[in-house]
């Protein structure tokens, strides 16, 4: 087999003690996930039961809006739903009904529950059920929780993936299910990688329409694409899967890591692995390279945003010879996060969760050459001379795998090149 | 419930957060989830601040919603006095903190905090956005402000403007200097630019100059009866309104020192020959209430343009834009629904939108040009450029920016003649503006006979015909024809209809 990752000499950050703050967080809610989702997933709808700032800040998020009618929503809550839980659920299914009536495309909606629907109690479960049974079988109705009481950012897609797997169809043959959103064009790509291992029942959570035949069973295992997917991995478990841990797919190592453990998995041998991975990985190592120059001995300092700051601390520490102060992220699953975190240089701050002046405090204490951070912090930051990455740039763009791996290591030296260049002309 | 897609405004927290943000030495302490703090990125990304909004959020989990939620609000409140040593404190619930009812107002009251503290009851299910800043203004105003000795010299305050406002930064400056030029001052802006400390010195204006009625009026009330200033009711964009807004000032102040309108340019501009072309185009006004008005003024007397439609989302503003509408003889559209905006402007099919960032993407889909006129924002209407709307220089801009998008008067000419010129065509659009611009311009003539609704027909001959006129009439002579058509109940459109209706509306 291809030699394995070493993990570094002075040990890795497993077992470092991890900082736990409590104060404000500065991130967003899973309502989130939203945007990128009703790209992923070409059939389905999201309706958002909530108020006006969950609609705004959808809107916000979006940046730049998608202006063509989208295939989300939200049910803007009113004085009235909030007097009596029955009229709001008479009203819910008015609203569904309409839009239904419109769009009739649409084969699986999705009731994505916020902070107002969970303080209310509004139970959109119970509303999944009965509109399903309404509408069954042109369209699946499902539900999940995006508020900002219960998901953090990234979370949001787990709550959505792990709303599907009890609905999915049982089957006892071997699969391998390969979970997360990726962009179309990174998923065929993996999918080209897996099927060269001579693997041939795979797939991918969330499929892109209703009508994949996805099944879920024993003999199934299934390996992870983003690190933010907990419940959906616990909710695997529980229908008799297994995960493949591995280290995430982020960098020439990190794809080389995740491709070795599916091919142990599935006994593929050597020479097969050597065949798949040998010229993409010597372009992704030829593209980090490149990029890396930049990168090379600078350090970096990440706030908690989207759970990839641990798989992108290790990219761009072992890859890009990077130093990290601090790798924050909001929440930290030994389960998931474990095996990037082995191979991560000890040395940087670990720390989950959040009091953003604190940590404030300490970046400009830290005064990292580059900062990883949300936007409400970015221009701030900048003004105060500290070269920023926006981090949700890094849930938008393609950042997966090989052919990525150069782009990734670019997204990072950006910043630091612009810097450069605007610094040589302001003299 | 209601389902909406895109939204004009925000929720009131937002407009408080305008508010909080314009001012200096200001801190809100927001009783609200994790997810809010999205509403930072507004003030740091679309306005391209260099600091982070004066915001404390309390990010309560659901974790805390059984425990001590208070508590939390508490301690957020004295960290952020301790860290932040502002002059004043609003305290407020977003819509969550609102149904979990923790009262900030009264906690942050029994916690003896050495400065004053402002509680801000904004009802999140209700209102929006433009109330928020309204009502969070005259609350800091109504707390802050005394009543004191005038000025020896006559000044004023300058009220309305605040961050995230559209040109706001501009609009002040322009007026400021105008004020200047009249021998007035400027006692106290807000709340852009003020400090606590500055309002509480407002009442030594003689009078209040209400730039923005949406974000300031009921301040500007609370003056009036409070402190005995008038404010002024004409908003200064355009040209017309900035002479009737000087004609105020001046009774007001009694002001009679004389001024150059020689920067004005826009009223020999719009009389120059080339500008012929303007004359009749019809557009369409969309905003908040008052940009809308103000818009309607200038296209029809200052641009010679002819209003064919106009509404505004901000519902407080229905009754002064149903009057103007009646005025300009059309029916006045008064609601905050993206897809009904959407559906009218294809109905009224105008040659030109004056809108807001929401309407210049429905003008991209329908290929009809747009020029922004007021909130909400985008980050391109921040631009490094000084841009006012308002005064001489910001009806410069408005001529400047509403002929923009449109083709230009010897181009449309051009376009008539070489019609299929392979390069100078009209489906590439304005000259001007490169060639990708019109690509996303799928004509509605996919479905035609929807369109027309009343089954009128187009014959082939007809619509190869009507391909042939440039894109920027297509859709007024589309309309014309089908309404000639109906009129004179005709249900298949041939050639000879098609130039039947046009000698019919011959202007
Ligand atoms: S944090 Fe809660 S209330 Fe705020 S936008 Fe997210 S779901 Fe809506």
């Amino acid at each position: 087999m291809t030699e394995l990752m070493t993990p570094p000499r002075s040990g890795g950050c497993r077992n470092a003690p991890v900082l736990k703050q409590r104060g404000q967080r500065e991130v967003f809610c899973g309502l989130t996930g939203i945007i990128w989702l009703h790209r992923k997933m070409q059939d389905a709808f999201f309706l958002v039961v909530g108020s006006r700032t969950c609609a705004h800040l959808l809107q916000s998020a979006a940046g730049v809006m998608i202006f063509a009618e989208p295939r989300f929503g939200t049910a803007i809550l009113e004085e009235s739903d909030l007097a009596g839980l029955n009229d709001a659920h008479a009203e819910l299914d008015r609203e569904v009904a309409t839009l239904l009536a419109r769009r009739p495309d649409i084969r699986q909606l999705f009731l994505v529950g916020s902070c107002p629907s969970e303080v209310i109690k509004l139970d959109l479960t119970r509303a999944a059920e009965r509109l399903t049974q309404q509408y069954a079988p042109k369209v699946r109705v499902l539900d999940y929780s995006g508020s900002g009481i219960e998901t953090t950012f990234t979370q949001g897609e787990d709550a959505c993936l792990a709303s599907m797997v009890p609905v999915l169809p049982t089957t006892e043959a071997r699969n391998l299910v390969v979970v997360g959103a990726l962009p179309d064009v990174v998923e065929d790509q993996m999918l080209a990688l897996i099927d060269g291992f001579g693997i041939d029942t795979v797939h991918v959570l969330p499929s892109r329409t209703i009508d994949s035949d996805i099944a879920i069973g024993a003999n199934t295992v299934f390996a992870l694409t983003q690190p933010f997917l907990g419940d959906t991995h616990a909710a695997l478990i529980r229908r008799g899967a297994r995960h493949i841990a591995a280290p995430f797919p982020m960098g020439e190592e990190g794809t080389t890591a995740w491709l070795t453990a599916i091919a142990a998995e599935f006994g593929v041998s050597d020479e097969v692995f050597e065949t798949v991975t040998s010229a993409p990985r010597r372009r992704a190592r030829q593209a980090v390279a490149k990029a890396a120059e930049t990168l090379n001995g600078k350090s970096v300092f990440f706030f908690p945003d989207s759970q990839l700051e641990i798989p992108l601390a290790r990219f761009l520490t072992r890859e890009c010879g990077m130093t990290a102060l601090e790798v924050g992220s909001p929440y930290i699953h030994d389960a998931i996060h474990g095996p990037d975190l082995d191979l991560m240089p000890a040395g940087p701050q670990i720390s989950e969760g959040q009091d953003v002046d604190l940590q404030l405090d300490r970046c400009r204490e830290a005064r990292p050459d580059l900062t990883v951070c949300g936007l409400g912090l970015a221009n701030p930051l900048e003004a105060e001379g500290l070269s920023t990455k926006w981090a949700i740039e890094l849930v938008f763009t393609p950042v997966h795998f090989y052919e990525q791996a150069g782009d990734l290591a670019a997204l990072f030296a950006r910043p630091l090149r612009r810097k450069s260049i605007l610094g040589v002309a302001a003299e | 419930m209601k389902l909406t897609v895109w939204t004009y405004e925000g929720p009131p927290h937002v407009g408080a957060m305008r508010v909080a943000t314009g001012m200096k030495g200001l801190h809100y302490v927001l009783h609200a989830p994790q997810g809010d703090t999205y509403a930072d990125l507004l003030f740091t990304m679309i306005e391209r601040r260099d600091h982070r909004p004066p915001v404390t959020y309390t990010t309560f989990q659901a974790r805390d919603l059984g425990a001590d939620t208070a508590g939390l609000f508490k301690k957020a409140c004295q960290d952020a006095y301790d860290r932040f040593k502002p002059e004043a404190i609003i305290v407020g619930a977003s819509c969550t903190a609102e149904l979990i009812q923790d009262d900030p107002g009264g906690l942050a009251e029994t916690m003896g905090l050495p400065v004053p503290v402002i509680p801000l009851e904004l009802p999140s299910y209700q209102r929006k956005e433009n109330f928020g800043a309204d009502e969070t203004f005259f609350q800091i105003v109504k707390h802050l402000a005394k009543p004191t000795e005038k000025t020896a010299r006559v000044s004023c305050n300058v009220i309305g403007p605040t961050a995230l406002g559209f040109r706001h930064r501009d609009d002040v400056a322009e007026i400021t200097n105008l004020l200047f030029e009249l021998g007035i001052e400027v006692n106290v802006t807000g709340p852009m630019g003020a400090t606590p400390s500055d309002i509480a010195r407002m009442g030594q204006a003689h009078f209040n100059v209400l730039l923005y009625p949406e974000t300031g009026e009921m301040a500007a009330r609370y003056c009036e009866k409070e402190f005995g200033q008038p404010y002024t009711k004409v908003v200064p964009i355009g040209a017309g309104a900035t002479h009737d807004f000087i004609a105020e000032i001046r009774a007001m102040s009694g002001s009679t020192v004389q001024l150059d309108d020689d920067r004005l340019r826009q009223t020999w501009w719009s009389r120059s020959v080339d500008s012929t072309y303007l004359t009749g185009k019809r557009v369409f006004i969309f905003g908040d209430g008052t940009h809308v008005k103000a818009a309607a003024r200038v296209a029809r007397d200052e641009m010679g343009f002819e209003v064919v439609g106009l509404g505004c989302y901000n519902r407080e503003f229905a009754r002064d834009v149903r009057a103007l509408a009646k005025e300009y003889g059309v029916e006045a559209l008064i609601t905050d629904d993206y897809l009904l905006v959407e559906k009218t402007i294809e109905d009224l099919q105008p040659e030109m939108i004056l809108g807001t960032q929401m309407e210049r993407h429905i003008g991209k889909r329908l290929g009809i040009p747009c020029a922004v006129i007021s909130a909400p924002v985008h980050v391109q209407d921040f631009p490094a450029r000084y841009s006012p709307q308002m005064g001489f220089e910001g009806a410069n801009v408005l001529f400047d920016t509403w002929i923009h998008p449109l083709v230009m008067g010897l181009e449309e000419h051009l376009l008539h003649m070489f019609r299929d010129d392979f390069e100078f065509n009209d489906a590439a659009g304005p000259s001007h503006h490169g060639g990708a611009v019109q690509h996303a311009k799928p004509e509605p003539e996919t479905a035609p006979e929807a369109a027309t609704a009343d089954n009128v027909i187009w014959l082939r001959d007809a619509e190869r015909e009507l391909k042939k006129i440039p894109f920027f009439v297509r859709g007024k002579a589309r309309r014309n024809t089908e309404c000639y058509a109906a009129e004179n109940g005709v249900f298949e459109i041939s050639v000879d209809t098609l130039y039947e209706a046009k000698a019919h509306f011959a202007r």
